[in-house]
């Protein structure tokens, strides 16, 4: 990006926000092509994700509690469930965030993959915990590949704000 | 005081730590209404406002969402329909040749399934009230399988009414607002339908994975199942009526019995809420709960009926029931003698306080029964924890809660 652009909460996490529950809401819609359902990738993985890289912040936690406890309504899981499994995911990116940051294309999609991998691996044991019954690998492993190829997604955004704050590059 | 001058206005904490302490309080949060949450409860409250507005807002925002695919599935249906009508019209000439014969066994099965029914005096179940809907959202992940209908509270749905689609069962209604209700798919990691193999009776749980064909599990005996088996409702525990198709039996790639859902077959846009009501919601359970004691037999010896109303304080207590304790062997002892009230009583009486019955009053007739009771009353003290309760008349000391205080002794 040439321009470097200002870093206000509505442009980095506002507005993806509402971007990725909107592409929810549309991929929700009982539709069948030939027989075959829409995917339904975890949209936003991938912002939670851009999220942690770009900058520390004490918003993005609560829009991440929101867009969990939203996606869990739409969905109709448990209530929580998606909040606290982004929450783990933004926690490991913030964590580690002084070791990827910097890191070319490839190291950071590798990561986001390891970060949705926890995260859905936090899913399965509150699934298991909730229900005492564990989701089947089949479909755990097609909503996780489908949210993994969403990381261009998250590198846009990085690639949009990483320079924005200079205190955080 | 202002912050410059209070002690922490110059305080700076590094932003890094503060997203960290706000990330901790979050999860923390998240993990409190995860523990508060019911959502497959069969309490409509349970449900929530929040997730009742929000499908309420949802319903009508999915159904418009929805309406290009719907209408362009209805477009192509209608083209193939003119193009492949000739073929159309011969598979259903072969179709209705081999009904007709299917028609005949039909209403020669009917006849003698009711002439049955006349001998045996059987009462067989009402018939079922169904309401339309249409499915205007869809969620498929391996967490959460369930639909959004729009038919709410407004056309008599209920939380836990089964749901099918023209196919078979799709699943259960787990929350009911008005214009919507979310159906729990038979895949859900929640869901546990009671099933039984159609050819062997074989009961078994159906248990959801998030996948498309769900488990069979608690299956019993030696060999209850093989390939190809129709699987239906079994009706167990009254929530889902006997008899719904469910799907085939197929053994999984992991080796368990799994079944392909016959609601599959076509695509589930329009599914119907079955009104279910099990006999045991229909009944009157307070009206069972308080039938009259019968009369007693002419000449037999009984216990002497116990004043209704309490003595005054200071008041005389009443003679002792006129009974010996031979004499009172001899009677059935579910008539005679007082029993735990068990859970499932207690249900059926939602008026009274359980907790206000007194060990101490609820002793009277016992205490002028014989310490070793007849082998009735062995059996009845046998009954689980939350059997339901028979229908047959009410011990007397049960209905008489202020019985006198010189029946209050403890049975020798």
């Amino acid at each position: 990006m040439s321009a470097v652009r200002s870093l206000e909460p509505w442009r980095w996490i506002g507005v993806p926000m509402l971007q990725v529950l909107g592409v929810t809401i549309l991929f929700g819609i009982p539709l069948r092509i030939w027989g075959l359902q829409l995917p339904e990738p975890v949209f936003p993985m991938a912002a939670v994700f851009a999220w942690g890289v770009i900058r520390p912040s004490v918003i993005a936690p609560a829009a991440i509690v929101l867009m969990g406890l939203l996606l869990d309504v739409f969905w109709g899981g448990p209530f929580g469930l998606w909040a606290l499994c982004l929450l783990v995911a933004y926690g490991v990116v913030l964590a580690s965030r002084s070791m990827i940051s910097g890191q070319g294309r490839a190291a950071l999609w590798g990561f986001y993959a390891v970060v949705t991998a926890l995260a859905f691996g936090v899913g399965v044991i509150v699934a298991g915990v909730k229900d005492k019954n564990l989701p089947g690998l089949i479909p755990l492993a097609w909503q996780y590949l489908a949210t993994i190829v969403l990381y261009p997604f998250a590198n846009r955004l990085i690639e949009m704000f990483e320079d924005a704050d200079v205190r955080f590059r | 005081m202002s912050l410059r001058e209070s002690p922490f206005g110059e305080l700076k904490v590094p932003l890094t730590w503060t997203a960290g302490v706000a990330v901790a309080v979050a999860i923390v949060a998240a993990i409190a209404l995860l523990v508060s949450d019911r959502r497959d409860s069969f309490r409509a409250e349970a449900y929530g406002a929040t997730r009742g507005v929000a499908d309420q807002v949802l319903a009508p925002a999915g159904d418009a969402l929805s309406a290009p695919g719907r209408w362009t599935g209805a477009g192509i249906d209608t083209i193939k329909g003119y193009f492949f009508a000739v073929s159309e019209n011969r598979r259903l000439k072969a179709d209705l040749k081999e009904m007709s014969q299917w028609r005949d066994v039909a209403l020669a099965l009917r006849n003698e399934n009711a002439r049955y029914r006349t001998l045996l005096g059987l009462k067989t179940d009402p018939p079922i009230p169904m309401v339309a809907a249409r499915v205007v959202t869809d969620a498929r992940g391996p967490f959460a399988n369930t639909r959004l209908a729009n038919a709410g509270r407004e056309k008599g749905v209920k939380v836990g009414n089964p749901v099918m689609s023209e196919n078979g069962l799709v699943g259960r209604i787990i929350g009911v607002t008005e214009g919507a209700s979310r159906v729990l798919l038979l895949t859900d990691t929640a869901s546990k339908v009671p099933v039984m193999i159609d050819r062997t009776n074989a009961r078994a749980i159906l248990t959801g994975d998030g996948g498309p064909n769900p488990k069979l599990e608690y299956l019993r005996g030696e060999s209850p199942v093989k390939e190809g088996d129709r699987v239906i409702t079994s009706g167990d525990g009254g929530v889902i009526p006997r008899g719904l198709p469910v799907g085939t039996a197929v053994r999984g790639l992991d080796g368990r019995w799994r079944v392909v859902l016959a609601s599959d077959k076509s695509p589930i846009d329009f599914v119907r809420v079955l009104l279910f009501q099990d006999f045991t919601q229909l009944v009157n359970q307070r009206e069972l709960a308080e039938r009259e004691v019968p009369p007693p037999t002419a000449g037999a010896l009984t216990i002497a009926p116990q004043p209704a109303v309490p003595p005054a304080i200071g008041a005389k207590p009443a003679a002792p029931p006129a009974v010996k304790p031979a004499d009172a062997a001899s009677k059935p002892a579910a008539a005679s003698a007082p029993r735990p009230v068990s859970g499932a009583e207690k249900a059926a009486r939602p008026g009274e306080k359980p907790s206000t019955v007194k060990p101490s009053t609820v002793k009277p007739a016992a205490a002028k029964l014989p310490a070793k009771p007849p082998p009735s009353k062995a059996v009845s003290a046998k009954a689980p924890v939350g059997a339901k309760s028979p229908a047959g008349p009410k011990p007397a000391a049960r209905a008489e809660p202020n019985a006198p205080s010189d029946a209050e002794e403890p049975p020798t």
